[in-house]
């Protein structure tokens, strides 16, 4: 061991004050939930094979008999993958988000928050970089699942605009949501029921939506909840901004209001979810 | 009057039920090194939260570095280290990533960072495990890589709960040797400990907490003072020799030793210098011994000797009805 210098009194040296530091300190700690993520490889999982096993599944052992339901012209397996496709990107990104609660649960036992809460960063930082950590994630879900689907045969029928803005949707209303899964994590008292609790909230929030068949197809009284659940907003928009004239929405929604209400939603959960995880975080020590 | 780094008074902290803090009040003055020694449950971490501003007290108030922890809390963060009870290091990342990820929280450059991360892990002779994921180092490695990670910021005032607990002896001096240095360095160190050898090695004074309460606050040679310095431990080889050994330490010490169980006796003396004439004397007397030692009082004698009641909210109270 070498004697360490000191070349500043303890304490007292000045820190310049960069500017957008508290950004700058979020993507030092989304760097640190990205290392986290490489070392193990398995969290990979849900966003890789996942999407692929759905689409296997629902084209090839469902789509032949749903196809069918879609009405006039739009039948059919291909039609049932044109229909379905924008739908299993959002029931996986809510999938995806269940991940980051049961990390934040485990992450959180370990000691290393403490050292974050006694450094000098916005009490925020350590939870928004988790959440901006996600965004690889939920791109990969995004690339894989048209990727996997345009080899079944999914085309996207509007522009190259339309895909990106279809993609940077998904993926915004993916990085809100995640902050429920967020919540829920510092609020269960171990990963295992943060799984339980999030299946519970995602099962219904992706089946009763209008993800895999059209919502006129369902009874009243479930209709009038599918049409408020912002899945089915996302699954919507999306629909409607990579199939455009072919995207099958419901009566009374156009692609404009879907987008629209997807942003209501986004900042709806912001406003919600991110103060009460906040208030979790402060309260859990 | 003395610059206070730590001043505390009436801190109070209730966790449901549980009385953590019941009225606590601490000074320690710049630039020394102060060690709270208590059981387990005594108060000691949370004591620690509060000042490291990890914890809102619900009654009192406590300054660091002259700066309010609640309504000044940012700025008393600049200033502070904190080495936690439990290594607070990220197991997936290496030695140097978790040092650098600190620096650049703490407004270094990616540069300056990575200089400041080498020249840490090299104090800390962590250079070779550097490249190494924390998860993979020994508990010794990972308390020097938490220390080190709680000096990136050159903090003026370091927190340290319980830095040796677990770590076996040798180890345990090293750590010594490590706030040794961070004291020589003008640094403010608050130590917390289980080791009344410990806070004796370490501390320029103590505080004895217990039940949330401070019991006493003395420097470590009038703390030894009230509860006698240095005890001496002998058990006889042959427990047929017990009462022979029992009348010689008797003449020894000045006073009858108490009976640890399984033979063996201790009794208070005076210091080190008594050692040559006991080895004298057992050897004259023709009693060979299993074992012959000086230390200091455990906490339990402390807390005897200062509250006339045996510590509780402690594992060693279990331990010691099972002896």
């Amino acid at each position: 061991m070498t004697a360490v210098t000191f070349d500043s009194p303890a304490g007292t040296q000045a820190r310049p004050r960069r500017q957008f530091r508290q950004l700058r300190y979020a993507g030092v700690l989304a760097k640190r939930n990205l290392i986290k993520l490489i070392r193990t490889p398995e969290q990979f999982i849900d966003v890789t094979l996942q999407p692929i096993i759905f689409l296997v599944l629902f084209y090839y052992v469902l789509g032949g008999a749903l196809g069918g339901s879609l009405g006039a012209g739009a039948g059919g397996r291909h039609g049932y993958l044109e229909y379905l496709l924008p739908g299993l990107l959002a029931q996986t990104i809510a999938m995806t988000s269940i991940s980051i609660g049961q990390n934040m649960n485990a992450d959180i036992e370990k000691g290393v928050f403490d050292r974050f809460r006694s450094l000098p960063i916005g009490r925020a930082i350590p939870l928004v970089g988790a959440v901006l950590a996600e965004f690889f994630r939920y791109l990969m879900v995004v690339v894989i699942t048209i990727g996997f689907g345009y080899i079944l045969g999914f085309r996207v029928e509007t522009d190259f605009m339309s895909l990106l803005a279809a993609i940077g949707l998904a993926i915004c209303f993916a990085l809100a949501f995640a902050w429920i899964s967020v919540w829920v994590g510092l609020k269960m008292r171990s990963a295992g029921s943060v799984q339980g609790v999030m299946m519970l909230l995602v099962l219904p929030l992706t089946f009763a939506s209008s993800t895999f068949v059209p919502v006129k197809s369902m009874p009243g009284w479930l209709q009038a909840f599918v049409k408020v659940n912002p899945i089915s907003q996302v699954v919507d928009a999306v629909r409607g901004l990579l199939l455009g004239s072919h995207a099958n929405l419901p009566a009374g929604v156009t692609t404009a209001t879907a987008v629209g209400w997807t942003f209501a939603w986004v900042a709806g959960i912001l406003l919600v979810f991110f103060p009460l995880a906040m208030r979790a975080y402060v309260r859990r020590t | 009057m003395t610059e206070l780094s730590i001043e505390a008074a009436g801190l109070v902290k209730s966790f449901g039920e549980t009385k953590a803090l019941r009225g606590v009040d601490l000074n320690v003055r710049k630039g020394t090194v102060h060690a709270v020694l208590g059981p387990n449950g005594a108060g000691k971490t949370t004591a620690v939260r509060i000042l490291a501003t990890l914890l809102r007290p619900d009654a009192g108030y406590a300054r660091v570095n002259g700066l309010d922890v609640l309504s000044q809390a940012g700025r008393v963060r600049e200033s502070i280290g904190l080495t936690g009870q439990f290594a607070s290091v990220d197991e997936d990342l290496t030695g140097t990533q978790n040092l650098v990820m600190i620096g650049q929280l703490l407004d270094l450059t990616k540069k300056e960072a990575r200089a400041r991360a080498a020249e840490l892990l090299d104090w800390f002779d962590l250079t070779d495990a550097a490249g190494k994921v924390a998860k993979h180092y020994s508990g010794g490695m990972r308390r020097r890589l938490d220390l080190a990670a709680s000096l990136v910021g050159r903090p003026s005032v370091i927190f340290l709960d319980e830095p040796t607990t677990g770590l076996d002896p040798a180890k345990r001096e090293d750590m010594w040797d490590v706030v040794r240095r961070l004291i020589s360095d003008g640094s403010t160190v608050l130590l917390t400990t289980q080791y009344l050898e410990e806070a004796d090695a370490l501390a320029d004074e103590i505080t004895v907490i217990d039940h949330g309460q401070v019991i006493a606050n003395d420097t470590p040679n009038g703390l030894k003072r009230v509860v006698g310095g240095q005890r001496l431990t002998v058990r006889a080889a042959d427990p047929a020799r017990e009462d022979d050994l029992r009348e010689l330490l008797t003449l020894i010490g000045g006073s009858v030793p108490s009976d640890e169980g399984r033979g063996t006796l201790t009794v208070p003396v005076d210091g080190e210098d008594v050692l040559p004439d006991v080895v004298s004397r057992l050897r004259a007397a023709g009693i060979s011994v299993e074992e012959l030692s000086l230390h200091l009082p455990s906490l339990d004698e402390v807390f005897f000797t200062l509250t006339g009641t045996r510590s509780t909210g402690d594992e060693r109270t279990a331990s010691e009805v099972s002896v």
